[in-house]
């Protein structure tokens, strides 16, 4: 019998929350699988790099040639690098590259450990003395949230390399100048919450990507679900948690 | 936990087995011992709760109701990290062989001893596991990918990755199933040769009328999820029981 959407959208929330506690279980209790995490941030936080790092350059040029007219008409264009420094840090580069992060490293571990449930590879590591829990799913989810503000970091600074092109296109603009604009007009505030929020963004597609794998069901059928249901709730999980972060910033910035 | 025991008391015994899923009764007062030296083969169809018995055996499915004492010893509480010793003493060979597709064949050989064999010198760890590529006849594809081996060959390294830790007991799922003739041949004569080499007890949960022939000691029918009938294949082959005369036609 099929349950209603609501019921579904319940068995669903309880299931995470119980493997994210789970999670933090497993962390505190079971011997670290140094080797397995070190694998899993160079496969999640280095391989993604170069994917990350050509979003990122395209991101700032493109962002600063859209917003150029409208400075212009405005007469404001003197403000461009502050501008796009500030919507760079601030909002883009975290949820572009998480959204980027969620598409490529959500859907391979859901893709990876699902295919490793329905071939049994999982039973076989419990066979073999090993918790699957702690070394599949706490070595990734560690290293997809600490790799994720590192690749955020280094999007923005390509992304506004990027942007210093971008205003270069139509005028000349020293580097010197570009760069006085874009620190001069950011302060903690802009890029603290941002960092902060990154981690949220690294654990939430980590432990998606986990959940969809670890729960794999149907065969090779369920193994394309499990990725596809990866991203597709990461990516709304990344929006929900922007959307939950800028509220909270919002109320320190009142007091 | 002491896993010593006597030749004559059997190395594993399941008495008053129940497993259910749900409202679906699958195993139902199974009942079996395995000795020193035995091979023993599951015979039933499928979803007869063949894979699932042997699943509770190793600790992947929690029992619902019964014992199970492994080398003498009540197996452990499900899910406990006591498991491990007996993990030791009790190799499984998967249905779909399982080896870890990220690793090579010296890596998926290395995986078990790492983890239940810490005090072990990669020396000897690197000898165990040419012995046992040696036993299976694949010596040269220790640095090959699983995706580069043919499914016999991921069979019998899934095979020497099961022995690598000289267990007392094998359990087999299934061992032939997928595999031409001729592959099967040479599984079900490894299968035999382990047993005579180690003097290993195996369980053997197939529906190869040819498994059943060529490996087994006696025969357990499993029908209804419960242990119908226990005999050697000759005897089954001659029964005139009308659930055991259409397995053996």
């Amino acid at each position: 019998m099929k349950l209603p959407v609501w019921k579904q959208f319940l068995n669903e929330a309880g299931g995470v929350a119980q493997f994210v506690f789970q999670f933090f279980r497993e962390l505190g209790r079971s011997r670290f699988e140094g080797e397995a995490f070190l694998m899993q941030c160079y496969t999640i936080g280095y391989r993604s790099l170069p994917l990350i790092g050509l979003t990122g350059f395209i991101m700032g040029l493109v962002l600063t040639m859209q917003l150029r007219p409208s400075m212009v008409d405005y007469g404001v264009a003197s403000q461009l690098p502050a501008i796009v420094a500030i919507a760079i840090i601030r909002e883009v580069g975290p949820v572009i590259t998480a959204l980027i992060f969620a598409g490529k490293i959500g859907s391979s571990i859901g893709a990876e450990l699902g295919s490793m449930k329905v071939t049994e590879q999982i039973d076989a590591m419990e066979v073999s003395g090993t918790k699957p829990f702690n070394y599949l799913v706490v070595s990734r989810v560690l290293a997809s949230t600490l790799m994720l503000p590192v690749l955020v970091l280094l999007s923005d600074a390509i992304s506004l390399y990027g942007s210093y092109i971008g205003v270069n296109v139509h005028s000349s603009t020293s580097s010197q100048l570009f760069w006085n604009q874009v620190f001069e007009n950011l302060s903690f505030y802009d890029v603290l919450p941002a960092y902060f929020k990154s981690y949220l963004f690294g654990f939430a597609v980590g432990i998606i990507g986990s959940y969809k794998g670890f729960n794999c069901e149907k065969g090779t059928q369920g193994v394309g679900i499990s990725a596809n249901a990866a991203v597709v709730v990461s990516s709304v999980l990344v929006f929900v948690i922007d959307l939950i972060v800028v509220q909270i910033t919002d109320v320190f910035s009142l007091l | 936990m002491d896993l010593n025991i006597h030749t004559t008391q059997p190395l594993l015994s399941i008495r008053g087995l129940h497993k259910s899923f749900g409202s679906n009764k699958v195993l139902d007062n199974v009942n079996l011992d395995l000795f020193k030296g035995e091979n023993k083969v599951i015979l039933g169809r499928s979803g007869s709760g063949k894979s699932v018995l042997i699943k509770c055996i190793i600790g992947l499915l929690p029992i619902d109701e019964g014992s199970i004492q492994i080398l003498g010893q009540p197996i452990p509480e499900f899910g406990t990290p006591d498991w491990n010793l007996v993990r030791k003493n009790v190799g499984f060979l998967f249905q779909s062989n399982a080896l870890y597709d990220s690793m090579t064949v010296y890596e998926n050989l290395a995986f078990p001893l790492r983890r239940l064999k810490r005090t072990l010198s990669s020396k000897d760890q690197s000898l165990l596991m040419q012995e046992a590529l040696r036993e299976v006849g694949l010596e040269h594809t220790g640095n090959m990918m699983p995706a580069e081996l043919s499914g016999g060959m991921k069979k019998r390294i899934a095979l020497a990755r099961t022995i690598i830790l000289k267990p007392q007991i094998i359990l087999y799922d299934e061992p032939t199933t997928g595999l031409d003739p001729i592959t099967s041949k040479e599984i079900m004569s490894l299968i035999t040769s382990i047993q005579k080499t180690h003097g290993t007890a195996s369980l053997i949960i197939s529906h190869d009328m040819n498994v059943v022939r060529e490996c087994s000691d006696s025969v357990v029918m499993l029908i209804n999820g419960t242990c119908y009938a226990e005999d050697s294949y000759s005897n089954l082959l001659h029964s005139k029981d009308e659930l055991i005369v259409p397995y053996f036609n």
